[in-house]
């Protein structure tokens, strides 16, 4: 019963608890007696707090009591340790931030508490969100639920792996470059990032802030549109938020599916190349095929500024980044070395012991990359770039209505598999990171089975704001698929 | 192979970040592997293309002048690695 | 062989708004440490920046007052740097595309006694950008204390072109900014709280020659008298420098106010590259017309221009001008007492020398006063009017300043009326005339003080209650008829 319960949709559980045949205890209980069983192999969370959590869980119940519940009352939902949650952790899984309390709600808290749905945790992560597997966290890394020897994806491992080993009901995590929907994929959930700008970043640790988003996991796309409506929206205290209605995204897919529309969908010569697992490969051409028995045209698309994505993106989300982890130097907050013999010192020495070796990768290539003499050949040639990696993306988008490409280029691989190569591990999202620098919408969700039994991702790429379509689109499939019945065998 | 004006140990001291030796060696390395594959993007003819600097074109993003509640020193100062007097403490600043 | 100095001013003045550039935690000076601080304010994981309006209202409208050119399109970049004032260690500032370029400070020069004016110059400016301000070091024995109440206020740089030369353009290019500022509402420069702050960049090359010395950075000029100071101080030692053979070192130099003497800051072996690039967190500024317009409309009339007309307008000498003008309220309450009363010139005195020493004992400030600009003119008419005397005037305004009852209510209440009606008064002057003949000659034969003896007999007569000025007046036009 309580797998059943561990494994339910936002849906059915808000359902349920609204019908009162469980109360937010009693649904509260069942996560964290999932998350005591199973993350001492999973890893999932830095942290939770299980008091908090019931005191939260117990206001639920008075809130429904006096009539008073919100959209998400009484869901779970677990955090990436990047997202400010006041009075709790919030460490990137650093030493940096090891000890560090925030003492602010992030916007998407705010908006999540006001829906009614419980902060349940802080989940695990590559450090400051730099990574594709999770496996530079400083904490320890993240297992997948379907493999325990393998990486759960990253940077947003935890996230996915506890939605996928039933920790939490949702999650929020974060994507720059593929951070949310890859980790997705390698778990067998569904992935959300919106577009540039729908959902505040204040409150979100910043890597890179002209790529970075907030996003929904969720088992279901419904459950990823319910949290997405609930996040979304116009921020004061983002410059960058956009001034857009939040539409009613459920009834939106609801009336797309009752059309019967027909979805023009693009399919990307460059991404079916070189490096695409077979296995995958065959999985994403079969739900194409899917898509074509719903009466969809399939059209070949050309993108092809393809190649050059990973590259102008570790230009850009590197300078970005190097100036957004300057603040980090144990002066105010964070760790501080003992050694610091003067205030010079405090830098060099905290810094150095502060960050794990991706962290300081990327750091010294983005400031070199900003730094005096090479801001044009770099920085300013890598945004030219973008926007020529942008433009390929419209111009398809006036012959096609989504774009489907494989989530990730092979399935979920073995820990220190990758460890040794920074380059090898960043070609991982080369299908992922050109929706970050178009700032486009783009979601994952399951489309099979290796025969290893790991799961495969299914992406599918949206027209600015335009989620409801990408929703629409994406539900299509997962209407004519079960894949999400399966569950790890933990 | 990294340019050959990467200079590592002036961009470390740029970033404030103490490289150990080995440090050194193993990023000079892997940071020349990543420098050598962004060097494809000098093959894309940016002629007359404007730079990207924000998904989309918004202009006079601001607030009114007025003052909200802060944080209290002590929330302030609640992580604070040393403090005194209501104040943050760092080692001697050397001009 | 002589030497002309070079010099250029950056200025960095606070803006007067309630809070912070990119923040709305507090601004303001002498609160407790770190009371005025946010998330933002202190770099907390995750923060972001949002503009404030009236910081760009307000710089827009210095812009326009200085006569700059208003950028259509301006941007905000990062100055990345490590400091442990400024919390997200880069300073958010404008690098390429600064919001106003050009422009030019209007300046006077002490003239050769006090009560003339001096020269005016008219010093450009290269740009004014806006940025924001960082925290403050309190430095102990082996350890540094900061507090952040101070990070993230608006700050505005002015940039001068190198084109003054001597202390006392730079003093009075202080001054004048100072005066524009605090017209404007855009600052209070009050140097003491930090709301202005001045480097100077000095060079010195042969007189004549066109190219630029070797130019020294002077910090820590602290008053505007300390700016004077230092920079004659380093034009002396840039001058025995070069006379005694020597080259200059481009260094950046420490002054101390209290010993007058300057000494090198330990130069920096690393280079600052500040690796600017614009921050992603912030939108473009578009200063359109209409926006222009409705700040425009704003713009009060310059210091200098409103000291002109005075003069002009209203027959006020220059040095009573330059007490009424540099406050601009006082000016105003002046311009509303000049034409209330119909005199400017007797309000002007009264406002400058009484209203002034009054507010100065009782410590009041303008807006406190209890007169208003028609009790000045109320006075100033009762003392035209012959009403009262010019002595008994000077006690109507003390009780008013005390009281704020209007003129003819104090002169009724201490029964101050001047009893000598001017026809009797005249009648007094013609006698004492025709008394003494004697004098009557040595007056018009050009013996101004002869005047003086027929001043006795009328004042007797008077029992002392006539305007002195009025019996100067009357008797000399009798003697003139």
């Amino acid at each position: 019963m309580s797998e059943e319960l561990n494994y339910s949709t936002i849906s059915e559980l808000s359902g349920r608890l609204h019908r009162r045949e469980i109360s937010s205890v009693e649904l509260m209980q069942a996560v964290i007696a999932r998350t005591r069983e199973v993350d001492g192999r999973v890893r999932a969370f830095n942290s939770f707090d299980e008091p908090d959590a019931l005191a939260q869980a117990r206001a639920s119940d008075e809130r429904r009591a006096a009539g008073k519940a919100g959209p998400l009352e009484g869901i779970p939902v677990g955090l990436k340790d990047v997202i400010s949650v006041a009075g709790q952790p919030l460490t990137a899984s650093s030493r940096m931030l090891e000890n560090f309390v925030s003492p602010y709600d992030a916007t998407v808290t705010c908006r999540l508490k006001a829906a009614g749905a419980l902060c349940w945790g802080r989940l695990n992560l590559d450090e400051f969100a730099m990574g594709s597997s999770t496996e530079n966290s400083a904490f320890g890394t993240t297992s997948n639920p379907w493999d325990l020897a393998r990486v759960p994806g990253g940077s947003s491992g935890g996230s996915a792996a506890a939605v996928a080993a039933g920790e939490a009901v949702a999650a929020l995590g974060s994507d720059t470059g593929g951070s949310i929907r890859q980790p997705a994929a390698l778990c067998g959930v569904v992935g959300l990032k919106p577009s540039y700008g729908r959902v505040s970043r204040y409150g979100l640790i910043a890597f890179a802030s002209s790529l970075d988003q907030i996003g929904p996991f969720a088992r279901s796309v419904e459950d990823a549109a319910s949290v997405l409506g609930v996040i979304a929206g116009h921020d004061p205290r983002d410059s960058t938020s956009v001034r857009q209605d939040v539409p009613d995204y459920a009834r939106g897919i609801a009336e797309l599916a009752k059309s019967g529309r027909r979805w023009k969908i693009g399919i990307p010569k460059e991404y079916f190349g070189e490096g695409l697992d077979p296995e995958v490969g065959a999985a994403v051409q079969a739900a194409i095929a899917e898509y074509r028995k719903l009466g969809c045209e399939i059209r070949e698309v050309s993108l092809p500024h393809t190649k050059y994505a990973v590259g102008a993106y570790y230009i850009i989300a590197t300078a970005e980044c190097s100036s957004n982890l300057a603040r980090y130097d144990g002066v105010r907050y964070g760790h501080r070395s003992k050694d610091a013999r003067d205030a010079l010192d405090i830098y060099f020495k905290s810094r150095a012991e502060g960050f794990g070796a991706e962290v300081k990768r990327r750091i010294i290539l983005g400031t070199y990359v900003l730094s005096s003499g090479y801001y044009d050949a770099y920085y300013l040639r890598a945004q030219k770039v973008r926007t020529l990696i942008r433009r390929d993306f419209l111009d398809a988008y006036r012959e096609v209505d989504a774009i489907v490409t494989p989530t990730a280029p092979t399935p979920a691989f073995l820990k220190g598999e990758k460890a040794a190569s920074p380059l090898a591990m960043y070609l991982n999202d080369i299908y992922t990171i050109g929706v970050n620098l178009a700032g486009l919408p783009g979601i994952s969700v399951p489309c099979g089975f290796t025969k290893a039994g790991l799961p495969i991702g299914l992406q599918v790429i949206g027209q600015p704001f335009r989620e409801t379509e990408l929703l629409a689109v994406a539900r299509a499939y997962e209407e004519r698929s079960d894949w999400r019945t399966r569950r790890p065998g933990l | 192979m990294p340019p050959s004006d990467f200079n590592l140990d002036h961009v470390a001291n740029l970033a404030r970040i103490n490289l150990t030796a080995e440090e050194k060696a193993r990023f000079g390395a892997q940071l020349g592997d990543v420098l050598g594959y962004i060097a494809l993007l000098n093959e894309v003819n940016v002629e007359g293309v404007e730079p990207t600097a924000h998904a989309f074109h918004v202009v006079n993003v601001w607030a009114e002048d007025v003052p909200e509640p802060g944080l209290s020193v002590e929330d302030a100062l609640r992580n604070a690695p040393e403090k005194r007097d209501n104040m943050f403490v760092v080692p001697k600043v050397v001009e | 062989m002589t030497y002309e100095a070079v010099i250029g001013l950056e200025v960095h003045v606070q803006l007067k708004t309630r809070s912070k550039m990119f923040t709305r935690a507090q601004a303001g000076y002498g609160f407790p440490e770190n009371t005025l601080t946010d998330p933002v304010v202190l770099a907390l994981p995750g923060t972001l920046p949002v503009m404030n309006k009236e910081a760009l209202d307000k710089i827009i409208r210095a812009g326009l007052l200085l006569g700059c050119d208003i950028a259509p399109v301006c941007k905000w970049d990062r100055k990345n740097y490590f400091y442990p004032d400024s919390p997200k260690n880069y300073q958010i500032s404008q690098y390429d595309q600064p919001i106003c370029r050009g422009g030019e400070v209007e300046i006077e020069l002490p003239g050769s006694a006090r009560n003339i004016m001096g020269e005016h110059r008219r010093i450009a400016l290269t740009r004014i950008h806006l940025e924001e301000d960082v925290g403050k070091l309190n430095h102990g024995e082996g350890e540094s204390l900061i507090d952040f109440n101070r990070a993230g206020t608006p700050l505005m740089e002015i940039v001068s072109e190198p084109v003054m030369h001597g202390a006392d353009e730079a003093f009075a290019y202080l001054t004048a900014l100072k005066a524009v500022m605090i017209y404007g509402a855009i600052s209070d420069c009050d140097m003491e709280k930090g709301q202005l702050r001045c480097d100077a960049n000095i060079s010195i090359r042969p007189a004549g020659a066109a190219a630029l010395g070797t130019k020294v950075e002077l910090k820590n000029l602290n008053s505007f008298s300390f700016v004077r100071d230092g920079i004659a101080h380093e034009i002396a030692r840039q001058t025995a420098v070069v006379s005694a053979g020597g080259k200059v070192v481009q260094e950046t130099r420490d002054y101390d106010g209290q010993t007058g003497e300057s000494k090198s800051l330990r130069s920096k072996e690393m280079a600052h590259d500040y690796r600017y690039f614009p921050d992603p967190d912030l939108m473009p500024v578009e200063v359109g017309a209409e926006w222009k317009a409705a700040v425009r409309a704003t713009c009060p009339e310059l210091p200098f221009d409103r000291q002109r007309r005075l003069i002009e307008q209203y027959g006020v000498p220059y040095t009573i001008t330059s007490v009424l003008v540099p406050d601009r309220e006082l000016g105003d309450f002046f311009e509303e007492a000049a034409r209330l009363s119909g005199k400017p010139q007797a309000a002007a005195n009264w406002i400058a020398n009484d209203l002034l020493r009054e507010l100065g004992a009782a410590k009041l400030a303008l807006a406190q006063s209890k007169v208003r600009p028609q009790h000045v003119a109320g006075l100033v008419k009762l003392v035209e009017d012959g009403v009262i005397l010019s002595n008994a005037a000077k006690e109507v305004f003390v009780d008013m300043f005390q009281t704020g009852e209007t003129p003819e209510s104090v002169v009724a209440r201490k029964g101050l009326k001047a009893e000598t009606n001017l026809d009797e008064l005249e009648r007094w002057c013609a006698e004492s005339i025709a008394a003494n003949p004697r004098s009557v000659a040595d007056y018009k034969g050009g013996k101004e003080s002869a005047l003086n003896a027929f001043k006795g007999p009328v004042m007797r007569a008077a029992k002392g209650k006539a305007d002195p000025r009025r019996v100067d007046e009357m008797l000399r036009r009798l003697l003139a008829g």
